[in-house]
C-alpha cells in the first residue's frame, strides 16, 4: 500500500472470520505511523456514536495533548464541517488520514445515508482521506438501491493448512524447541483441521493443551524426538477435547483444573448433558398437545381422538401430496381451540378450565417451547406452533 | 475472554425475581458493589440495554459512596453517552478512588472489595432476550475485558442447551462458561412444608384435602411456590375469619389464658362444634349436664383438651418423621418418597389400615441388617431431639434393639457350625432307606422352619415400630377440638385459587341474582325473568339455539320476553312490529356477547351468527 492513496479514497476488504484483516491493518498502520482512526462499529451502534467515536479520536490522534472534549455531532452534515476543521487544526494537510471501520456491516443498520457518504468521504471533506471498510460479507451484500461511489475491494482469502502450521509454530513458548513445537502444532492440526480452521480457536487450543503434551518428558518418560510416544499420549487427549472444550460444553478453566487433577472427565457433566426441562404436570400435556397440533394434519384429529370415527377415503389428491413427511416440513401454527380439544382428550381425568391452563400456555410461549404466530393484536384467535424436536417429547412423555 | 455463568432455574418465573435479588445482595455484600440486573422486557435493543445498564451501575455507585464526603458528579441520564467507552471511563474513576489518601469509616466495608471488583451483570430472563441485543452486547464487552472485568450471570428455566441456540459459535467462544445448579421447586416446597407445617411451636395446621388442593395447583399447574406461600396465607386468612373458636388456636400459655376469658357465646361455640359432641356423649351424664351448662366447668375441660392437643402434636410429628425413615428405606416406596405423601396420608385416615402400608410392612421384614440398623440409628436421634419425656422409653427400647443386633454379629458364624454339620451327615455313607429317611427330616425341618435370631429381631422391630404408629399416629379428625387448629374447607380454598373465567362469566350472565343480589332477580333454572338485565336474556335465549342462529328470530324472541313485562294490556298495534327502543337494546346486547367471545359473525349465511361455546366450559 503506498503513501499516497488519493486514488482510492475508499477500499472494501473482506474475508473469513480470522483471516487476518483486522490484524493485519492495525499492524500495518502502527508500523508505518500512518495516522489513523480505528473504530468497531458494533461497538458504536448508533449513527452519532460513531460519528461523535471517529472526531474523537482525531483529536487525541497526532496530538501531544490530552484533552479530549465531548464532541457533540448530530448528522453527517455536523461530521463534515467538523472533521474540515479537526483537519486542518491537526496539520494533517500532507499526509492521508485513514478511518478504519471493522465490522463495517452494521453501518446498513444504520441510517442510510452513512454508508454511501463514508464511501465519499474524501470528495465531500476535501481532504487527504481514505476509509477502509472491514467486513466478513462480500460487496455485493452491501450495496445500496440508490448507488454509491464503488470502492475497492480485497479479498483476503483464508489460510491453508501450511500457513497455519507456520503461523501457529511461531508461539512457541522459549522453555521448547522450535521443531518440538512444530511436531505439536502437526498433531494438533491433523486432529482439529477437519472441524475447525478458525486460526484464534485454534491457537486457543494449542495453548490449553500444550501442558499436556509436554508431561511425558517433563516426567522424563520420553524425550523431545520420540513422536510416538508423546503422539499416544495426547490423542485420547485431544479427542475428549474436541467433545468437550471446542463444544463450549465446559469452560477452559475447568478444562485446566480437569488436567491438572487428572481425572474423569465423565464426572464433570458438560452443558449437554443437562437437557432435561422440569415442567407441571398440566404443562406436559400441554406440551405434548401442542407438538400433536402441529405435526398431525387436522382431518386425522377425527380419528384419533373421538371414539367411533369414520373410515378416511383416500382420495387422489391426498396420494400425490403424502411423500412428504410433516416432521420434515416444519411445525404447522395451529389455533387455540384445537389445541384445548386435544388436551382434553388425551388427559385422563377431568380438566378444569381455569384460568391456569391457559396461563400456562404463556408462559410455555416465554420460555420459547411455544411460539405465536400472527399479530400480536388477534385477540380472537390466537394461534400457536410447536417448536420442539421429537426427542424432547419422547423424554417428557416419560 | 468475558466469564461468564449460568444458572439453571426452573419453570417457576414467578419465584425468580426474589431469587435475585437475594443473589445480588449476596454479591454485593462479600464481593462487589457493582452489580446490575437486567430484563428482558427492559431491552428490547442494544441501545436500551447499555441505558439500563448504566442507570443502574451508576445507582451503585451512588449508594455505596453516598456517605463519603466527597463530592460526586451527578450525572442526568439524558447527558452521559451510553456507550462502553464512557462507562470504561466511569469504570477507571470509580476503582482509582480507594488510593485516596484520608481513611474515612466506611473504608472497612470496601475493603472487603478486591482492588477491582468486577461488574457483575445478571440476565433474568435469558430466554426471552433477542439473540441479536446478546450477541452485540457480548461482542463489545469482550473487546474492552481488560479494562472492564465483566462477570455475567444468566438466569436459564429451560436448559443449558439455550445457549447453543441463543448464541452462535463465535460468540460463545468469547465466553467461558460454568454451570450452577439451583435447587429443583419440588426440595423447595418440601423445604417449606417441613418448617411450616411439620413443626409443633407453629398451631394452625391443614386439614388433608386443603393440603392436596394446594400441593396439586404446586404440582399440575405452576411449580411456583410463590403461589404455594400466597394460598397457605388465604387459608389462615380464611380460617382466622370464618370460624369462631379460632381465638383459641395460638401457644399454649396464650391460649390457656383466653380460655379463662371466654364469654358465654364463645362457649356456646365450642359446645357446637362436632368433635366436642362426640367428646360429651362419651362422658358420663353429670359431667355431661355440667359440660353443656357450666361454662367454668366448659373452661377447665377445654384448657386441659388443648394441652392434650399440644402434646399429641408434638408426638405425632416424632412419629411421623420415625416412620417416614422406615419407609425411605423400603423399594418403590409404598408410602410416597417424600414426608409430604406420608403427612397427607396420615391425615386422611388411619394410615394403618390402608394397603400401602400393609406392603410396607412386608417390605420392612425383608429388610438387611445395615439399614435395618441405620435406620434405627436414624430414629433414635428423632426421639433424643424431641421435647419432653414422653419417648424415653422409646429411646431405650431402640438402643436395646440396637445392641442386640450388634451382639448377633458374634453370634452369626456360630450358626455356620450348625449347617456345615448338617451337610456333612448327608455326605456320610447311608444305604437307601436312611437316606429318605434324612431327607424328609430336613424337608420338614426347611418348611417349620426356625427362624434364626435376626429374623426374630427383626419382626420385633418392625412389631414395635407399627406399635408406635398406632398409638401416636391417629389422625386428627378423631381428636377433640380439633377444628380450633385445622382449617379444613377445600371448597372455599379452590374457589378463590382455581379461577375459571367462563363459569363465572356463566353464571353471571345465567344467573344475576348471584352478583347483583337483587331481590326482584331471583328466579328459578329453567325461566327467563324478564326483570333481568337484556344481556341475561339474550344469553339465555341464544343457549337454546344450535350452531347458526337466526337474528330475526332471535330479535323476536327476545322482544316477546321483554314486552310480556307489559302483561296482556300491551296493544296488539304495537306487537306488529318490534319497538325501536327494543331493537336498539337488542342489537346493544348483541354485540356485547359479541365482544365477550360467545358469538361471531358467520360467513356461510347471511343475517346468522355462529354460536362459539357450548356447555359448561
Amino acid at each position: 500500500i503506498l503513501p499516497c492513496e488519493s486514488d482510492f479514497p475508499s477500499i472494501f476488504i473482506y474475508g473469513h472470520t480470522s483471516s487476518g484483516k483486522t490484524y493485519v491493518m492495525q499492524t500495518l498502520l502502527n508500523t508505518l505511523q500512518l495516522p489513523h482512526v480505528f473504530v468497531n462499529c458494533v461497538e458504536y451502534f448508533t449513527s452519532r456514536l460513531l460519528l461523535e467515536e471517529i472526531l474523537m479520536q482525531l483529536q487525541s490522534c497526532c496530538s501531544e495533548r490530552e484533552q479530549t472534549s465531548h464532541v457533540h455531532c448530530d448528522t453527517f452534515n455536523d461530521f463534515v464541517r467538523l472533521f474540515k476543521q479537526a483537519v486542518v487544526s491537526r496539520e494533517l494537510e500532507d499526509q492521508t488520514l485513514y478511518i478504519v471501520l471493522d465490522r463495517a456491516e452494521q453501518l446498513r443498520e444504520m441510517e442510510a445515508n452513512i454508508l454511501p457518504a463514508f464511501l465519499r468521504l474524501q470528495e465531500l471533506t476535501d481532504r487527504n482521506v481514505t476509509v477502509v471498510l472491514l467486513s466478513e460479507i462480500v460487496w455485493e451484500l452491501f450495496r445500496p438501491s440508490i448507488g454509491c461511489f464503488e470502492p475497492f475491494t480485497l479479498y483476503f482469502p483464508d489460510y491453508s493448512i501450511g500457513h497455519l502450521q507456520k503461523i501457529l509454530s511461531q508461539n512457541h513458548p522459549p522453555e521448547y524447541s522450535a521443531d518440538f513445537y512444530a511436531a505439536y502444532i502437526n498433531i494438533l492440526l491433523g486432529v482439529f483441521y477437519m472441524v475447525c480452521r478458525d486460526l484464534k480457536e485454534l491457537q486457543h487450543l494449542a495453548a490449553l493443551n500444550f501442558s499436556k503434551y509436554c508431561e511425558p518428558v517433563v516426567r522424563g518418560e520420553a524425550n523431545e524426538r520420540d513422536t510416538r510416544k508423546l503422539w499416544k499420549n495426547i490423542e485420547p487427549h485431544l479427542k475428549k477435547a474436541m467433545h468437550t472444550v471446542y463444544l463450549r460444553e465446559i469452560s477452559s478453566s475447568q478444562w485446566e483444573s480437569l488436567q491438572r487433577d487428572d481425572g474423569e472427565p465423565g464426572q464433570l457433566k458438560g452443558l449437554s448433558a443437562h437437557t432435561h426441562v422440569e415442567l407441571p404436570y398440566y404443562s406436559k400435556f400441554l406440551l405434548i398437545a401442542a407438538y400433536l397440533a402441529s405435526y398431525n394434519p387436522v382431518r386425522t384429529d377425527k380419528r384419533f381422538f373421538l371414539k367411533h370415527h369414520g373410515k378416511i377415503r383416500k382420495t387422489n389428491f391426498m396420494k400425490k401430496h403424502e411423500k412428504t413427511s410433516n416432521h420434515l416440513l416444519g411445525p404447522k401454527p395451529f389455533p387455540l381451540d384445537r389445541l384445548l380439544a386435544i388436551l382434553y382428550s388425551i388427559v385422563d381425568n377431568r380438566v378444569a378450565p381455569t384460568a391456569n391452563i391457559f396461563s400456562q400456555i404463556t408462559s410455555l410461549v416465554t420460555l420459547q417451547l411455544l411460539s405465536m404466530v400472527g399479530h400480536n393484536d388477534q385477540l380472537d384467535g390466537p394461534r400457536y406452533k410447536c417448536t420442539v424436536s421429537l426427542d424432547f417429547i419422547r423424554a417428557i412423555a416419560r | 475472554m468475558a466469564s461468564d455463568q449460568i444458572r439453571n432455574k426452573g419453570v417457576n418465573v414467578t419465584d425468580h425475581d426474589l431469587t435475585f435479588r437475594s443473589l445480588s445482595e449476596v454479591l454485593q455484600n462479600n464481593i462487589t458493589p457493582y452489580i446490575a440486573l437486567l430484563e428482558a422486557k427492559d431491552c428490547p435493543g442494544i441501545k436500551n440495554l447499555m441505558q439500563k445498564l448504566m442507570g443502574q451501575l451508576m445507582n451503585c455507585y451512588i449508594d455505596v459512596d453516598s456517605s463519603e464526603d466527597e463530592d460526586y458528579v451527578q450525572v442526568s441520564h439524558n447527558r452521559i453517552r451510553c456507550s462502553m467507552t464512557s462507562l470504561i471511563n466511569w469504570y477507571e474513576h470509580v476503582t482509582k478512588k480507594p488510593d485516596s489518601e484520608t481513611p474515612s469509616k466506611k473504608r472497612t466495608s470496601s475493603s472487603r472489595h478486591w482492588q477491582s471488583p468486577p461488574v457483575v451483570v445478571v440476565f433474568k430472563d435469558m430466554e426471552s432476550f433477542s439473540t441479536k441485543v446478546l450477541q452485540d452486547f457480548i461482542v463489545i464487552s469482550s473487546q474492552h475485558i481488560h479494562e472492564l472485568p465483566l462477570v455475567l450471570i444468566f438466569g436459564i428455566a429451560t436448559s443449558p442447551m439455550i445457549i447453543h441456540s441463543l448464541l452462535p459459535h463465535f460468540v460463545s467462544s468469547l465466553l467461558c462458561i460454568e454451570l450452577f445448579q439451583s435447587l429443583s421447586c419440588k426440595d423447595h416446597l418440601s423445604t417449606i412444608i417441613d418448617k411450616l407445617l411439620l413443626r409443633a411451636s407453629f398451631p394452625f395446621k391443614l386439614g388433608e384435602k386443603v393440603l392436596q388442593v394446594l400441593i396439586n395447583i404446586f404440582l399440575y399447574h405452576d411449580f411456583s411456590v410463590q403461589n404455594f406461600i400466597k394460598g397457605f396465607q388465604l387459608c389462615i386468612v380464611e380460617h382466622f375469619c370464618s370460624q369462631p373458636v379460632s381465638v383459641l388456636c395460638c401457644q399454649l400459655v396464650d391460649a390457656k389464658k383466653r380460655a379463662d376469658s371466654l364469654s358465654h357465646d364463645q362457649c356456646e361455640n365450642i359446645r357446637k362444634l362436632p368433635s366436642f359432641r362426640r367428646y360429651v356423649e362419651s362422658q358420663v351424664s353429670e359431667k355431661q349436664i355440667a359440660l353443656l351448662t357450666v361454662d367454668t366447668y366448659l373452661k377447665e375441660i377445654t384448657q386441659k383438651l388443648l394441652e392434650d392437643l399440644h402434646v399429641y402434636h408434638e408426638n405425632y410429628l416424632s412419629v411421623l418423621r420415625c416412620l417416614h425413615v422406615f419407609t425411605s428405606f423400603l423399594p418403590k416406596y409404598p408410602l410416597g418418597k417424600q414426608i409430604r405423601e406420608l403427612y397427607c396420608a396420615c391425615l386422611e385416615n388411619q394410615v394403618w389400615e390402608t394397603e400401602e402400608y400393609e406392603s410396607s410392612l412386608q417390605l420392612a421384614r425383608m429388610l438387611n441388617k445395615s439399614d435395618l440398623v441405620t435406620m434405627l440409628q436414624q430414629c433414635v436421634e428423632i426421639f433424643v431431639s424431641s421435647s419432653g419425656k414422653e419417648f424415653d422409653n422409646t429411646v431405650e427400647k431402640l438402643k436395646e434393639f440396637l445392641t442386640q443386633f450388634q451382639k448377633l454379629e458374634e453370634e452369626a458364624f456360630q450358626e455356620q457350625d450348625v449347617s456345615v454339620s448338617s451337610q456333612k451327615e448327608l455326605q456320610k455313607k447311608t444305604d437307601l432307606y436312611h437316606l429318605q429317611k434324612t431327607l424328609l427330616e430336613l424337608k420338614e425341618s426347611r418348611r417349620s422352619k426356625k427362624l434364626t435370631k435376626f429374623e426374630m429381631l427383626r419382626f420385633e422391630v418392625v412389631d414395635y415400630i407399627d406399635s408406635l404408629v398406632r398409638n401416636y399416629l391417629v389422625p386428627a379428625n378423631h381428636k377433640t377440638l380439633h377444628e380450633i387448629m385445622y382449617f379444613n374447607t377445600a371448597s372455599v380454598l379452590r374457589e378463590h385459587l382455581n379461577a375459571a373465567p367462563r363459569i363465572a362469566l356463566h353464571t353471571a350472565l345465567n344467573n344475576p341474582y348471584r352478583y347483583l343480589k337483587n331481590q326482584a332477580l331471583k328466579s328459578d333454572e329453567g325461566s327467563i325473568s324478564n326483570k333481568a338485565p337484556d344481556i341475561c336474556i339474550v344469553y339465555k335465549l341464544h343457549l337454546e339455539c344450535g350452531r347458526l342462529i337466526n337474528l330475526v328470530d332471535w330479535l323476536e324472541a327476545f322482544s316477546t320476553v321483554v314486552m310480556g313485562a307489559e302483561g296482556p294490556n300491551a296493544d296488539a298495534a304495537s306487537s306488529d312490529q318490534v319497538d325501536d327502543i327494543i331493537h336498539a337494546r337488542f342489537i346493544r346486547a348483541v354485540s356485547e356477547l359479541e365482544l365477550l367471545g360467545f358469538i361471531k359473525p358467520s360467513k356461510q349465511k347471511t343475517d346468522h351468527v355462529a354460536r362459539l361455546t357450548w356447555g359448561g366450559c
